[in-house]
């Protein structure tokens, strides 16, 4: 019985194919509807900014954020479901992709730290499979936090987001998948929006960021 | 406990993007790069089968748990703010590799600076919040 446990936790660990993202998405789908809810994970942001008191400064936060808490439990779960996936399912612990990729990855920093083998699944310190990420990508950790470069990634990168979501009225969960599943021309015209400004930061200010060495 | 389903739903959710690296800060570079299929496979399988769920919903071929038909709102049809502010996230998500459902996931998962930009984000929030009313929607 317990081999069995460990063969199931093995199939899951590898790593899943593109189309697995169409099942996952599909069934997180079909149960919120199911309870009657829309899929939305930044809306979360303007829940907790209403609970923290918002509300008093801008009436853009004052609504009926008591009602909003079943999506916070959906955030919660998230936050769980990472926590499993991590430490229990990891497989190799390495994000699985393309030589292309590596490569250019390898022309944004000083010297070609990365290879297939060191390509931690995110850029920051491994614990659980023993992936050796070099430390110039060593972004995630409250060291990094503590450097210029590490600054402007980790708050730059969450006040855009978060300033981004609201404006746009939805994230990638809001428009990418359920208002384009809704055939809402409006997400779609989003989601190009995002992709402009993904390749603006990606193409053309990414690599001078990631350069900086204070 | 009526809240407890939830956590259930996102814990899927989580462990599902974890597991197709969605969260990897890489593989979202990878694919503004055009490098790989990838990233692109996982958000049009979502947006298909999505697509033929909600039209089963909307359509009430499938009812919610208590029989009642799902609503789905339309969007407004304000351009400036879908064109502008999906600039500014899609600027956010290229820059840290993470957008607002992964950022809960990371937390999770023990990078515990993600706290950091978990607040970040709020402060982003309040900060549209605050000046909605002088920008172009």
């Amino acid at each position: 019985m317990y081999e069995k446990v460990l063969e199931m936790q093995e199939f899951i660990s590898q790593p899943w194919p593109w189309w697995m993202g169409g099942i996952v998405i599909g069934l997180t789908l079909y149960l919120l509807f199911k309870f009657n809810k829309d899929f939305g994970l930044s809306a979360n942001l303007r829940t907790m900014c209403a609970a923290d008191g918002a509300g008093k400064y801008a009436d853009f936060f004052e609504f009926d954020w008591g009602k909003q808490g079943w999506n916070l439990m959906v955030a919660l779960g998230a936050m769980f479901g990472g926590y499993v996936a991590a430490n229990y399912f990891g497989g190799d612990g390495l994000a699985h992709i393309s030589d292309a990729a590596i490569n250019t990855l390898n022309q944004m920093s000083p010297e070609p730290y990365l290879t297939a083998d060191n390509v931690h699944i995110v850029p920051g310190k491994d614990v659980m499979h023993g992936v050796n990420l070099p430390e110039w990508w060593n972004l995630y950790s409250w060291k990094s936090l503590f450097t210029l470069r590490g600054l402007i990634i980790i708050v730059g990168g969450g006040f855009l987001i978060g300033f981004g979501a609201r404006y746009a009225g939805g994230c990638t969960s809001g428009h990418a998948i359920s208002g384009i599943a809704n055939l809402q021309l409006p997400s779609l015209v989003a989601v190009i929006g995002f992709f402009v400004g993904g390749l603006i930061m990606t193409w053309l200010i990414l690599p001078y960021i990631l350069q900086i060495t204070i | 406990m009526k809240l407890f389903k939830y956590i259930i739903i996102g814990f899927l959710f989580g462990f599902g993007m974890w597991k197709l690296e969605a969260i990897s800060t890489f593989r979202i570079i990878e694919m503004f790069h055009f490098q790989s299929f990838h990233m692109y496979g996982i958000i049009m399988s979502g947006v298909v089968i999505g697509i033929i769920i909600t039209q089963l919903f909307k359509k009430g071929k499938i009812k919610a748990v208590h029989g009642e038909t799902v609503k789905f709102n339309d969007k407004s049809h304000e351009w400036w703010r879908y064109i502008l502010g999906g600039i500014i996230f899609g600027m956010g998500w290229a820059l840290t590799g993470v957008c607002s459902g992964m950022m809960f996931v990371l937390v999770g998962s023990g990078y515990t600076v993600f706290i950091v930009f978990i607040g970040a984000a709020l402060l982003g929030t309040f900060a549209y919040g605050y000046f909605r009313k002088s920008l172009p929607h």
